[in-house]
C-alpha cells in the first residue's frame, strides 16, 4: 500500500516541478494520439457517412467488416504494421520503424473502425425522411451529408472520445513499432511498461496517474462538449 | 387573350418500383399562384407524384417543365430544386434553435446574414412564432413544430410549394389554427402549392383545384366543386364525400330529364340517356330533405319517398342520418332540425331531394378521358 | 455521384497524408542506426550515457530496441537491425558462422549471481560450483523462476542446468516468467524463490527487493558481452557505416574508461568490467 502512496507522491513531484523527460513523455503522448484521432476521425466518419447513406452491393459485408474492426486487437495491429514497415517488408522504403510516425499509424489503424463504425450506427439512426427533407429545401448531396453529419454530432462526438480513448491507453502495438526510444518514441504507457520490467514501481505508478488524470481531463472537456447540448 | 403558360406541366411522366407502375400521369398542368390540392387513398402515389416532382425521386419516363423549361435540361436540375420546397408529415427540424432551423434553407443557398435575419424575422412573425426564435426544436409542441416547419419552407420564398399532408398529425384545434394561417399566408404571398391530403374538408377548403388519384393515375381534376359534385365515376364518388351512391336501370324518359327504377322504386333525375340504360346516382347528404307530416304542399323537389330511419350519427356540428327507402339514402340533418322533428331512429318520415341535385354516372362511359 | 467524390477526396487526403510522412523521415535514413540489445543492459543505464556521448560526437541518431538477446539476433539475421550488443556467446558464435554477423568485438563482461530468499530454504550457501548449486535446488523442490524468453540470461542458465545433469521443463517447482529481468527478479523477491540474474540488474533493483546474493563468483557465472555488426552483404538496406562507426565507438578507450567505473559511485562496485581488445578464453582468470 505505501508503494501506491510513494507513487502517487512521486506523481505530484515529477509534475509540480515539471520534470522535463515526464513532460516530454507526456507531450509526446498527446501528439501521437492526438493526431492518430484526428485521422481517424477524418477517414472514420467519412467512410462511415458513405457506407450508412449508400446503397451497393457487398454493403452488408463492409458493414460486419467494420464491426469487427471496432474490437480489433491493438497488438495484432502492431504485429501487421510492423510487418509492414520492416525495413524488407512492402513498405520499408518509408524507413518510418520505430519512429512516432509509425506510432501514429498503427494508433489511426486501432481507433478509425471504431469511430466509423459509431459514425455509421449514428448516422443510419437518423430519421430517414431527413435526408429528404434536407435536399427538398434544395441542398446539394454534398450539403444533404454534411447537415447530416452535423444532426449527429453528439453520438459522433461520442465516437471520437472511444477512438482516443482506445489508442492514447494503447501499449502494446506502441512498443512494438515505436521502440519506446528514450526522447523520441517513448510514451506514457511504454515509459510505464519498462519501469515497471525495471522494478521502479513508484515512478511506473506515477506515469500511470499522470496518464489517467490525462485521459480524464481531456474526456471531462468533450463530455462537457457534448453533455450541454443533452436532450432534455 | 391567351392564357399565360402554366408554371408546372407534366407529360407522360411514369415511376417504377420493384416492377410495377406505380405512377402514370400522362398530363398535368398548374397554374401559378394557385392550389392544386392532390386526394386519394393510401398508396394512390400522391406522395410519389410530389416527390417525382420534387426530384427527391427519378422517373423512369416522361418529363415535366417549370415556366416552360424541361426541368432534366442540364443546368436546369439543380436551379429548379433551388425553387421549390416541401414540407412533410412530420417537421423533421434539425436539432438546433428555431430560428437556426427557419434559417436553413437561406444558409443552403448561401444568403448573407443579414438577408437572413430579416427572412427568418418576417416568417417567424407571419406564424406566429416570433418568441420561439431561440428555442431548440427538440423543445416545441406538434403544432409549434409544424410551425417551424412552415416558416422554414416559406422563407425561401419557394415559387412553388409542396405539402404531404402537413396536418395529419395534428390534433384537431391545432389543425384548424394552423390551416386558417396557412391559408391566408398562401393567398397573400400568391404561392403555387401542390398539396396532399385524405381529408376532404381539407381540400375543399384550401385548394382552387383537387386531383383525385388512385393506383398512381390522376381520375379527374378540377375546381372542387366539379369534382366533389359532379365526380365522374363512383370510385370518385365514394372517395370525395358522395354518401348515396345507387345504381338503377332507365326506364322512362322525357324532356331532358328520365326516370330510373332503383330496387323497385322509381327516381327521377336529368340527362341524357338510353331506355334500358345502366345508371349510378350519386346524392350528396346536404341535398335530401326530412319531413315528419305527410307533405302537403307541392314542393319542386321530385322525389319524395316514404323511409324509415335506421340510424343517426353525431358528426360534430351536425347528424347523419341513415334511412331506408327500398335504397338506402344517407341525409344530413342541423342538431336545430333533429329536435325539432323529434327525429329518432325507426321513425317513419318522408325523404325528399330534387332531381336537379342527382349527379348521374352513366355505366356505358369508357376509360376517362383526360382531366 | 457526390458519394464518389468523398471517397475521391477521401483517398487523396490519405495520399497526401502517406507522402508527406514518408518525406522527413527519408531525408534522415542514413543517420539513423538500429541498435538490438538486451534488457539489462539497456535497464542498467549504461547505454544511456554511453549513447548520448556517441550521438552527440558522429551525430547518428541510435534507436535502441531493447529486447532479449535471442529476438536481438533474430531482428540481424532478418537485416531489421545495424548492430548488436548482446551477450549469448554459444548463439553469437552461430550467428557469426552463419554469415549474418560480422565483426565480433568483446565489450565487457559482469558475472551472474544466484539470488533467493534469505531464509534459504534450499540451503545453498556456500556451496561451492553453481551446477551443483542448482541440483540443490531441484532436489530439494524450491521454487525457481526462470526468463525463459531465449535472452543472455536464460541461456546461461539452461547451460548450467545441462552442466548439472538436471532437466527442469515441466518441474512443478520451476515456473517459466518469460518476461524481463527485472520483472523476473520482483516475481522471485514476491513469491520468495530463486533466479539467476546479472549483478547490473540486481543492484540496481536491489532496494527493492527481499532477495540476498547466494551464490557467486563462479567461473560459469561470466556474463560476456559483444558487440557483432549486421553483415551488409546479406542485407543491403543494412546502415553498414553506422553500426560499425557504433562499434568501434564501444571498443574505444573513452568508452571503455566509462564502464570501468560505471556504477561505483551508485552501488559502491562498478556494475561492468571493461574487456576490449582481450581474448574470451582469458577472461576471469
Amino acid at each position: 500500500m505505501d508503494l501506491i502512496f510513494e507513487g502517487i507522491l512521486k506523481a505530484f513531484h515529477l509534475i509540480f516541478t515539471l520534470d522535463p523527460e515526464v513532460l516530454g513523455i507526456t507531450l509526446l503522448s498527446l501528439q501521437v494520439s492526438g493526431t492518430a484521432t484526428l485521422i481517424s476521425l477524418f477517414i472514420g466518419i467519412s467512410i462511415g457517412t458513405v457506407v450508412a447513406l449508400t446503397e451497393f452491393p457487398g454493403r452488408r459485408l463492409v458493414v460486419s467488416l467494420i464491426n469487427t474492426g471496432m474490437g480489433l486487437p491493438p497488438v495484432v495491429v502492431g504485429l501487421f504494421v510492423t510487418i509492414f514497415l520492416w525495413r524488407n517488408g512492402p513498405l520499408g522504403f518509408l524507413g518510418i520503424l520505430y519512429t512516432p510516425a509509425a506510432m501514429i499509424i498503427a494508433q489511426a489503424v486501432i481507433a478509425t473502425p471504431i469511430v466509423m463504425g459509431i459514425t455509421l450506427a449514428a448516422i443510419q439512426a437518423l430519421p430517414k425522411k431527413l435526408r429528404l427533407q434536407i435536399l427538398a429545401l434544395g441542398a446539394t448531396r454534398l450539403q444533404m451529408v454534411w447537415i447530416l453529419v452535423k444532426e449527429a454530432r453528439l453520438p459522433l462526438l461520442a465516437g471520437v472520445m472511444a477512438g482516443f480513448g482506445g489508442v492514447i491507453s494503447e501499449v502494446g502495438a506502441s512498443i512494438m513499432v515505436g521502440g519506446n526510444i528514450k526522447g523520441y518514441s517513448r510514451v506514457l504507457t511504454t515509459a510505464t511498461v519498462m519501469e515497471t520490467s525495471r522494478g521502479n514501481f513508484d515512478v511506473a505508478i506515477a506515469l500511470g496517474i499522470i496518464l489517467l488524470l490525462l485521459a480524464y481531463f481531456i474526456n471531462l472537456v468533450l463530455t462537457h462538449i457534448q453533455q450541454r447540448e443533452r436532450p432534455r | 387573350m391567351t392564357a399565360p403558360a402554366p408554371l408546372l406541366a407534366v407529360r407522360e411522366l411514369r415511376v417504377r418500383r420493384g416492377g410495377a407502375l406505380v405512377l402514370d400521369i400522362s398530363s398535368l398542368t398548374v397554374e401559378e399562384g394557385t392550389i392544386l390540392s392532390l386526394i386519394g387513398p393510401n398508396g394512390a402515389g400522391k406522395t410519389t407524384l410530389m416527390q417525382t416532382l420534387a426530384c427527391l425521386i427519378k422517373p423512369h419516363g416522361g418529363e415535366f417543365f417549370f415556366k416552360g423549361e424541361n426541368v432534366f435540361s442540364s443546368h436546369g436540375l439543380l436551379q429548379y430544386r433551388r425553387m421549390l420546397a416541401m414540407v412533410f408529415q412530420e417537421p423533421l427540424l434539425f436539432d438546433t434553435t428555431v430560428f437556426q432551423n427557419v434559417a436553413s434553407g437561406l444558409k443552403i443557398r448561401g444568403m448573407n446574414g443579414s438577408e437572413i435575419e430579416k427572412r427568418v424575422g418576417q416568417n417567424l412573425q407571419r406564424f406566429g412564432i416570433p418568441h420561439l426564435s431561440e428555442r431548440s426544436a427538440r423543445k416545441l409542441s406538434g403544432g409549434e413544430a409544424q410551425r417551424v416547419a412552415l416558416a422554414r419552407a416559406m422563407a425561401i420564398q419557394p415559387d412553388l410549394l409542396f405539402l404531404d399532408e402537413p396536418f395529419a398529425s395534428l390534433d384537431p384545434p391545432t389543425r384548424e389554427s394552423l390551416m386558417e394561417d396557412l391559408e391566408k399566408i398562401l393567398r397573400q404571398t400568391t404561392t403555387t402549392t401542390i398539396f396532399a391530403t385524405h381529408d376532404r374538408m381539407e381540400a375543399l377548403r384550401l385548394s382552387d383545384r383537387i386531383a383525385v388519384m388512385n393506383e398512381g393515375r390522376i381520375l379527374q381534376v378540377g375546381p372542387p366543386d366539379e369534382v366533389m359534385n359532379q365526380p365522374r365515376d363512383e370510385f370518385i364518388a365514394s372517395f370525395v364525400g358522395v354518401e348515396t351512391i345507387l345504381t338503377g336501370r332507365v326506364v322512362r324518359k322525357g324532356r331532358g330529364s328520365f326516370v330510373a327504377s332503383i330496387e323497385g322504386q322509381e327516381v327521377e333525375a336529368v340527362g341524357e340517356v338510353e331506355i334500358g340504360e345502366p345508371v349510378v346516382f350519386c346524392i350528396r347528404p346536404e341535398n335530401v330533405t326530412l319531413a315528419v307530416s305527410p307533405r302537403q304542399e307541392t314542393t319542386s323537389a321530385r322525389n319524395v319517398f316514404p323511409a324509415r330511419i335506421t340510424k343517426i350519427v353525431l358528426l360534430g356540428l351536425y347528424y347523419k342520418v341513415h334511412l331506408d327507402c327500398g335504397f338506402p339514402l344517407v341525409a344530413y340533418v342541423t342538431g336545430h332540425s333533429l329536435e325539432n322533428l323529434s327525429l329518432q331512429e325507426g321513425q317513419n318520415v318522408s325523404a325528399s331531394f330534387k332531381a336537379t341535385a342527382i349527379h348521374v354516372i352513366r355505366k356505358t362511359r369508357g376509360p376517362h378521358p383526360p382531366p | 455521384m457526390k458519394q464518389k467524390k468523398i471517397i475521391h477526396a477521401v483517398l487523396a487526403g490519405l495520399a497526401v497524408l502517406l507522402v508527406l510522412m514518408a518525406w522527413a523521415p527519408v531525408q534522415a535514413q542514413q543517420k539513423n542506426i538500429i541498435l538490438s540489445t538486451t534488457t539489462s543492459t539497456q535497464d542498467s543505464g549504461l547505454l544511456d550515457v554511453l549513447l548520448s556521448i556517441f550521438e552527440k560526437k558522429t551525430g547518428y541518431f541510435v534507436k535502441t530496441i531493447a529486447v532479449g538477446s535471442g529476438q536481438a539476433m533474430a531482428m540481424g539475421q532478418k537485416g531489421e537491425a545495424d548492430v548488436l550488443l548482446v551477450h549469448s556467446p554459444a548463439a553469437e558464435k552461430k550467428f557469426v558462422a552463419e554469415g549474418y554477423g560480422v565483426n565480433r568485438r568483446i565489450i565487457m563482461h559482469n558475472d551472474f549471481i544466484v539470488v533467493g530468499p534469505a531464509e534459504d530454504p534450499a540451503k545453498i550457501r556456500g556451496v561451492k560450483g553453481t551446477p551443483q548449486v542448482f541440483k540443490k535446488i531441484a532436489s530439494a523442490g524450491s521454487l525457481f523462476l526462470s526468463r525463459s524468453d531465449k535472452s543472455g540470461t536464460h541461456t546461461k542458465e539452461m547451460a548450467i542446468w545441462k552442466e548439472a545433469g538436471i532437466n527442469p521443463e515441466g518441474q512443478k517447482w520451476y515456473q517459466q516468467t518469460g518476461l524481463g529481468m527485472g520483472q523476473t527478479l520482483n516475481i522471485a523477491s514476491e513469491k520468495k524463490g530463486y533466479t539467476l540474474a546479472d549483478r547490473g540488474t540486481y543492484l540496481a533493483l536491489k532496494k527493492n527487493l527481499s532477495l540476498d546474493i547466494l551464490a557467486e563468483g563462479d567461473a560459469i557465472l561470466l556474463n560476456v558481452y559483444h558487440v557483432i555488426e549486421v553483415n551488409p552483404a546479406k542485407w543491403p538496406k543494412v546502415n553498414a557505416a553506422g553500426g560499425r562507426a557504433f562499434a568501434d565507438f564501444m571498443v574505444s578507450k573513452e568508452v571503455q574508461d566509462i564502464v570501468k567505473t560505471f556504477g561505483v559511485e551508485k552501488f559502491g562496485s562498478p556494475l561492468f568490467f571493461p574487456d576490449a581488445g582481450k581474448k574470451e578464453e582469458d577472461l576471469g582468470k
